[in-house]
């Protein structure tokens, strides 16, 4: 008890010591998928709070439940003179681009768009890249050569995933055949696990083995599907290996929290500057991932063609297709 | 004698009530708060700061509450006439989708008359959608719940096809039209009162919600002072006896429906005219439905209407409010507060209607004796 109390005291003097220096106040706001969707969102909240317990700066952090309610968000929270403001998801780009000019003084950091301010910093992955890798996967461990792509929201940013996709595995084998399908055109297909499993159960009908999804919380269906159909399927965002073990291949981590962690420890020391930074390959911005859960599914042979190809197109000798308008500006 | 004796009196009747069912809903809201191991008490007084403690949250309050009042008014307005009208979600949308358009038609030319048309597009378009049904139940008998809802179905895949598609901002990736032009928009709450000479926070309130009140007033008018809005009630209490009176009964199921169709379209102008200036694809957001919630709970008077808009106004940016100052309340929690609210006014309101009209009547009978 004496102990607990004395550790208790300690750790409020540490906590103390440290709100002393000049902490800043970040806040991040979570997409329409919710902080816990085990793909995108969740990736960012990771990041945050590595950051936090790294640093002992707390944040705030906030899921609105629409659209609308994005503006609110990102005014109420510029308005209480926050010093970061972190907005995950393409769906900000114009709330940022409209808030971000009416409050020049505070710092907004984007992810997934480009909004051209002097207070903005944008951040953008080359999913392409990485998709293109788990692609080569797919190619390399399908039985029935047919392989699928199930895409959240039918936008160019979901498109990049997409050809990367098809182009890493048509790069391993020519004649492999992809079926494709798209939730819908609205933001609530991120949000539809239910149809997006009921399609990956007719593209596993249709022949299919392993599918990729690139579709937020829908994509747990996908997984879902594959476990109940003995089938394989590739996570996205997170790593998302741990779902249903055995039955994800692999997972296409696109490092939102890596982006999330690096703009508040930049804003909290000082680098954080505005501007468009990309995160590829080469960056550690996009990778594969391998885990506990599904190493056993990879041979040696496999892991040293994937490397391979890593290397060239950080060269620069593979380049890997992307789709306009990905990551568009307003 | 016993059905005189049933009435409560107006203090009872619209204060009362209205309180104690309140504080039931917060009762059990403040159970589950307590459950979450956080502290109820803070919760609500951080939900009742949230919606009035300053001027920025009461204009948030207001703004939200200017929803209400259209699609409360909407829903009420066809109730009297006997009609359930569920389509209040997709005659607002398409009251959006006429207000854009107006706006895109004409705003590069002048502003000022874009604002008139948008206006009018929004009543008009929202109109146009509540008289198909309209016409529908009217004319073949097809039930105005089943078509209403229905409607909003395809009012909402018709609004994601034109926002995906023709109307899509340039080089977009979510369904949202281009920005309006600049200068067309309603003039807001604080931009007003700084003419005047008044400081007030910045908040999303604007003139639509003076135009909600002059809605209201013009609802009340048309109910209760002309002999239409008599022969509109008299069609809702009595078919036959319309029919006997030799009121045009099809003519006025059409024509309340589109009244309220007009009034649901015009909850565009607070959202879309009033504060995002861009078309969004689900700008409804519900507000349709909860005017069912605001019309029984405000008795279907305009004034009731008008207050009860304001307690879900209150709820809303309260609520939104409390999920920002408590992480361990997430927004679906606020839904569930939200829910409980409708619950113990709208649905449940006998479990202490009931309690006191016996205790009204022992009072009396006492007096009497």
């Amino acid at each position: 008890m004496l102990k607990k109390l004395a550790f208790a005291i300690v750790a409020a003097f540490a906590g103390s010591s440290a709100g002393l220096a000049a902490d800043i106040q970040p806040v991040l706001l979570y997409d329409v998928g919710g902080k816990f969707d085990k793909s995108f969102n969740e990736a960012a909240h990771v990041g945050a709070e590595k950051f936090s317990t790294e640093t002992r700066i707390s944040y705030r952090d906030f899921e609105p439940s629409s659209e609308t309610q994005y503006e609110q968000a990102l005014k109420r929270f510029a308005r209480r003179k926050a010093d970061l403001i972190v907005a995950v998801g393409v769906g900000y780009s114009v709330a940022v681009r409209n808030v971000a000019s009416q409050y020049p003084d505070v710092k907004f950091t984007v992810i997934d768009a480009i909004i051209e301010l002097p207070n903005v910093q944008s951040i953008t992955f080359r999913e392409n890249e990485g998709s293109f890798l788990v692609g080569m996967i797919a190619a390399m461990k399908t039985e029935s050569n047919k392989i699928g792509f199930i895409g959240g929201m039918d936008i160019p940013l979901i498109r990049r995933f997409e050809r990367g996709y098809q182009q890493g595995a048509e790069y391993v084998n020519g004649d492999i055949t992809l079926i494709e399908n798209y939730v819908g055109t609205t933001p609530s297909a991120w949000n539809d696990p239910i149809k997006a499993s009921e399609m990956a159960r007719s593209q596993y009908a249709r022949g299919a083995d392993i599918i990729f999804s690139a579709a937020g919380p829908s994509g747990l269906g996908v997984i879902q599907a594959a476990k109940d159909t003995g089938n394989l399927s590739i996570g996205v965002d997170s790593n998302q290996n741990h779902v249903a073990p055995g039955f994800v291949l692999t997972s296409m981590l696109k490092r939102v929290d890596l982006a999330v962690y690096m703009a508040m420890k930049e804003a909290s020391d000082g680098s954080w500057q505005a501007g468009h930074r990309v995160m590829g390959l080469e960056e550690g911005g996009v990778d594969y991932a391998v885990d506990e859960h599904n190493k056993g599914m990879f041979t040696d042979e496999m892991k040293a063609r994937l490397e391979q190809a890593r290397a060239k197109i950080i060269s620069g000798e593979i380049v890997v297709g992307d789709v306009a308008g990905s990551n568009s500006s307003h | 004698m016993a059905g005189a004796n049933k009435k409560l009196p107006l203090w009872a009747e619209a204060g009362l009530l209205p309180t104690l069912n309140l504080l039931a809903a917060f009762l059990v809201s403040g159970l589950v708060i307590w459950g979450l191991g956080e502290d109820p008490f803070l919760a609500l007084s951080l939900l009742v700061d949230g919606a009035f403690g300053f001027q920025e949250a009461i204009g948030y309050t207001f703004y939200y509450a200017t929803n209400f009042v259209f699609t409360g008014l909407a829903v009420s307005v066809a109730y009297h006439a006997g009609l359930f009208n569920i389509g209040g979600e997709g005659q607002a949308m398409l009251g959006g989708l006429g207000l854009t358009l107006a706006v895109f038609l004409v705003g590069d030319t002048s502003p000022f008359l874009a604002i008139g048309l948008a206006i009018l597009g929004a009543a008009v378009f929202g109109a146009a959608w509540a008289f198909i049904p309209a016409w529908l139940q009217a004319k073949r008998g097809s039930h105005i719940v089943i078509t209403t809802i229905m409607f909003n179905f395809i009012a909402s895949a018709l609004l994601a096809y034109l926002l995906v598609g023709p109307l899509q901002r340039p080089g977009g990736q979510m369904p949202e039209s281009a920005d309006f032009p600049a200068g067309v928009g309603l003039v807001h709450a604080h931009d007003l009162l700084a003419m005047m000479g008044m400081e007030f926070e910045q908040s999303p309130l604007n003139v639509s919600a003076l135009i909600a009140l002059a809605c209201t007033f013009a609802v009340w008018f048309m109910l209760t002072r002309t002999r239409f809005g008599y022969e509109l009630r008299v069609v809702g209490k009595n078919h036959s006896a319309a029919r006997f009176a030799g009121i045009p009964v099809a003519r006025m199921t059409i024509v309340a429906m589109m009244l309220s169709g007009a009034l649901a379209g015009m909850m565009g102008l607070n959202e879309i005219l009033g504060e995002q200036l861009r078309l969004i694809g689900n700008f409804t957001l519900g507000y349709g439905f909860v005017g069912i919630a605001v019309a029984f709970m405000g008795r279907n008077h305009p004034v009731g209407i008008v207050l009860a808009a304001i307690l879900f106004g209150a709820l809303y940016q309260g609520g939104a409010e409390l999920a920002f100052e408590m992480p361990n309340i997430t927004r679906d929690l606020i839904v569930m507060i939200q829910g409980l609210v409708i619950l113990f006014a709208g649905a449940m309101e006998h479990l202490f209607r009931d309690p006191i009209e016996r205790l009204f009547m022992r009072f009396r009978a006492r007096e009497a004796a």
